[in-house]
């Protein structure tokens, strides 16, 4: 586990539909509660639903000057597009939590000196019978490994981004948001082997 | 008060609302449909019109209607929709009516594409209709700086009764960051112009067709009176003036990745300063003369192929180097790539 850093970059990506834009939002919203300075920036242009998706988050407790990211300190991959895309990316010893079940984990061999933690994003989801959530498992999984923001305020942000008629969804947000949460507690990040 | 998570544009529709803006007319267009959006679902709550018109000339003609009444009132779109405006604007400019038009521009010429460019920036501070006029241009960086600003826009155009314009583009519009929404007081300014009935007052006249001899001379004097009037509005954001050898400068959203660039070259022992003009026009002269006199060079940054540059040399008058770092609409900048320009820049001497 880390201490909180001061200033903390985070790039989500995936293929539209596997809410990686709600959890961004999700983290600004955490982040912005917790009293942090925050940006999200979505992917901007034609994109649809089955095409690539990303969005870059900032959390600080300064100004954020840009919020445009090139070296992200943390990746959340949900997907082997993503993965190949933004894992070269990755600053040292950064943090990428993986979908293991998109993203076979040997590729991680390829990216010396970054740190990785797969987890069964998809799986986990599933279980709690919420199959559409695999993004709240990747994002209670980073939360838990970086310590960015505290879990609680994730779950508030939940509450305020969810509208009236989505409450009914708040319940399998927040326990499959506590799988992934979880499963990095009990599994922490391995480097990659040179 | 609490602060709440919100796009660019979505903060632009707040400060207009907190303004008084009644009106809203637009025609939809990417990357600033969160505007229309939000006006559609606020403005009848509060009593207020909002319409999606037919075209964008519809609404832009909606809008000088209203406007010409004296109520508060706006439209939204972004570059190739800004140019449909464009006859209207010239109207708006000669009739001297506080409308307030937002550009959240796209890549151009043409259709171009939705990304975020700089590209209108000439079209927006020269008056992109026919004549000699102006708009007001102010150019926000942060989403709690396009709530302001819009607001101020509506406070500027009734001061100097004269369009005003907010030039943003898809990366503002498009990104979330805390909003304070706080309260703004928006002064008043008598409208003894307005067009409200002339039951029990003499009759008003809006017009824009001067044929009598002199008249039309008279007419433009007056505006580019008032035009110089406005240079007392002019801002601008301006960081680490102090023994600085060169200003790094830009507007908008870009000047967020370019502040971030001087940062890092700062903090490599650079002596590099940050100029960002808030009000495109009147462009905010005095601090580029200012440095100028004491031998820093300029390096200007933007999304486009190089027009606030033009305004820079302007300012500068000849007395010191002025280098344009233009980068013409496709993926956005990173921080690095404008901190490696700075850098090469610093050395060339």
């Amino acid at each position: 586990m880390e201490r909180r850093p001061v200033k903390f970059e985070v790039i989500l990506a995936g293929f539209g539909g596997q809410g990686i834009l709600f959890a961004g939002n999700l983290l600004a919203q955490a982040g912005m509660e917790a009293g942090l300075r925050v940006t999200f920036l979505p992917v901007y242009g034609p994109e649809m639903r089955g095409g690539t998706c990303n969005c870059t988050v900032v959390l600080s407790d300064r100004e954020i000057a840009s919020p445009v990211v090139t070296r992200p300190r943390a990746l959340v991959i949900m997907n082997l597009p993503s993965f190949e895309k933004f894992v070269p990316r990755l600053k040292p010893r950064g943090l990428a939590v993986v979908n293991e079940n998109l993203v076979p984990r040997e590729r991680a061999a390829e990216f010396p000196g970054r740190r990785f933690l797969f987890l069964p994003a998809d799986d986990l989801a599933e279980e709690e019978g919420a199959p559409g959530l695999a993004n709240m498992a990747a994002l209670g999984a980073l939360v838990a490994a970086t310590r960015v923001v505290p879990p609680e305020k994730v779950l508030s942000g939940l509450q305020s981004l969810l509208p009236e008629h989505r409450r009914h969804l708040l319940e399998p947000n927040r326990r499959v948001f506590n799988r992934g949460y979880e499963f990095a507690l009990r599994n922490s990040a391995t480097a990659s082997e040179r | 008060m609490k602060p709440v998570l919100v796009k660019g544009s979505e903060a632009i529709a707040l400060g207009a609302l907190e303004a008084g803006c009644r009106c809203y007319f637009g025609y939809p267009i990417t990357p600033q449909n969160e505007i229309p959006e939000l006006m559609a679902r606020e403005l009848p709550k509060r009593g207020g019109v909002f319409l999606q018109a037919e075209s964008e000339l519809a609404a832009v003609n909606m809008l000088l209607g209203a406007v010409s009444t004296g109520v508060r009132a706006m439209t939204s779109s972004s570059s190739p929709g800004i140019s449909l405006m464009a006859e209207t604007f010239s109207y708006l400019a000669a009739l001297e009516l506080p409308a307030v038009v937002v550009n959240v521009s796209r890549g151009g010429p043409g259709l171009g594409g939705i990304e975020a460019s700089q590209g209108d920036y000439f079209q927006a501070t020269r008056g992109a209709g026919h004549g000699d006029y102006h708009f007001l241009v102010l150019s926000p960086a942060s989403v709690q700086e396009a709530y302001e600003l819009t607001a101020k826009a509506f406070e500027l155009s009734e001061k100097y009764r004269q369009p005003a314009m907010i030039l943003t583009d898809a990366l503002l519009g498009q990104m979330k960051e805390p909003l304070l929404p706080r309260r703004l007081r928006v002064r008043e300014y008598p409208k003894d112009w307005a067009l409200t009935g002339a039951r029990g007052r003499p009759a008003r006249v809006l017009k824009s067709l001067f044929l009598g001899p002199g008249e039309l001379r008279a007419r433009n004097e007056l505006l580019q009176k008032k035009y110089r009037a406005m240079r007392r509005e002019a801002r601008a954001e301006v960081l680490y003036a102090e023994g600085a050898e060169l200003a790094v400068c830009a507007f908008g959203s870009l000047s967020r990745i370019v502040k971030e660039a001087v940062e890092m070259a700062r903090k490599k022992g650079y002596p590099v300063a940050f100029v960002r003009p808030i009000t495109l026009f009147p462009f905010p002269e005095k601090p580029f003369r200012e440095l100028s006199l004491r031998g820093v060079r300029f390096l200007v940054v933007e999304l486009n192929c190089g027009q606030m540059v033009e305004d820079v040399k302007l300012s500068v008058c000849g007395r010191a180097e002025v280098e344009s770092f233009a980068l013409p609409p496709s993926d956005l900048p990173a921080p690095e790539d404008i901190y490696r320009r700075i850098r090469r820049c610093l050395r060339k001497r």
